[in-house]
């Protein structure tokens, strides 16, 4: 299976690297653009072994290493096959 | 009395220590490589200035896990000191010994060059050879030290005395022309609840002769010497 993970600042931090693209954007004419955030994604390519649960292992590196949970906000998306 | 100098691969300012702690202070001063699990009997644990394992990911973020950590953590659970320096510091909040986060910089710059720091708590391991609201001066060299924090977690480094310096102009005042990075609450150093881990981005290690610079770091590494 692979899982796909958004990472993204918090909606409350401050995100200057969003700032700085969302002025270029507007400087080639993309007026309707008002906000942007810059994140990362990350996608794994999994073996699961049996009676894993893959999802709660996924949350836990997402909490433990691949997300800084005081900043950032995670999201998980599980593709089978 | 013995300082321990963490290196990480990607540590490039752990001879920058070494070299002052040992040559400027002539203190007994040791490397211990990240994959180790002791630290040799250190009393003062150095995480040095760098790009940890390349910064990949974020910051300090993949050098929390290297093996010494549990050691590093256990020796200041014990009450001992430990210091992180600018790429230090970042691991420091990583593993959660010290709160927040250290954020890209607002300008979106790399910010190098000396700045004023303001001494705001001297009864501290690491501050007891300044005077209360000296300024100092000393360089900063990081892309990622906007300290970052949710208000409560300031409210409470504040109230408990832990802002040890912050960014300020010669003359001592607090200006936003005078935070190199957007840190809120201009914090350029803070230490942990217990008083033993202390965080800070700019390099006291660069100020430790006169020869370079000048030596407004020296006192920092003569009060840790002190205290252990």
């Amino acid at each position: 299976m692979m899982a796909r993970i958004h990472i993204s600042p918090k909606p409350d931090i401050l995100d200057p690297q969003g700032k700085a693209v969302n002025s270029a954007l507007h400087d080639l004419g993309y007026r309707e653009v008002s906000e942007v955030r810059v994140g990362r994604y990350i996608t794994l390519e999994i073996q699961p072994q049996p009676g894993q649960d893959s999802r709660a292992r996924l949350e836990e590196m997402c909490r433990r290493l691949l997300a800084n949970i005081n900043v950032e906000t995670y999201t998980i998306e599980i593709h089978e096959g | 009395m013995n300082f321990g100098i963490v290196v990480f691969p990607g540590s490039n300012c752990d001879y920058d220590v070494y070299w002052g702690l040992k040559n400027d202070l002539g203190y007994p001063v040791r490397f211990l490589w990240h994959r180790q699990r002791d630290l040799e009997g250190c009393d003062v644990i150095v995480l040095p200035g760098g790009f940890a394992h390349g910064d990949y990911l974020r910051a300090g973020a993949i050098a929390r896990f290297s093996p010494i950590m549990e050691a590093v953590v256990e020796h200041a659970r014990q009450g001992r000191p430990v210091i992180g320096i600018c790429n230090g510091f970042q691991v420091l909040t990583e593993i959660g010994l010290l709160p927040g986060a250290l954020l890209r910089n607002e300008s979106l710059r790399f910010a190098h060059g000396p700045v004023y720091l303001r001494v705001e708590n001297v009864q501290t391991p690491f501050t007891s050879g300044y005077q209360p609201g000296q300024v100092i001066q000393v360089p900063i060299a990081h892309g990622q030290g906007r300290y970052y924090a949710p208000p409560e977690v300031l409210a409470g480094l504040e109230d408990e005395q832990r802002v040890l310096f912050r960014y300020c102009d010669a003359s001592g005042r607090i200006s936003p022309e005078a935070n190199p990075n957007g840190s809120l609450h201009h914090i350029a150093g803070l230490v942990s609840a217990n008083g033993r881990v202390m965080g800070m981005m700019p390099h006291p290690e660069r100020r430790m002769n006169s020869r370079l610079g000048g030596s407004d770091g020296l006192a920092l590494f003569q009060s840790l010497a002190q205290a252990a």
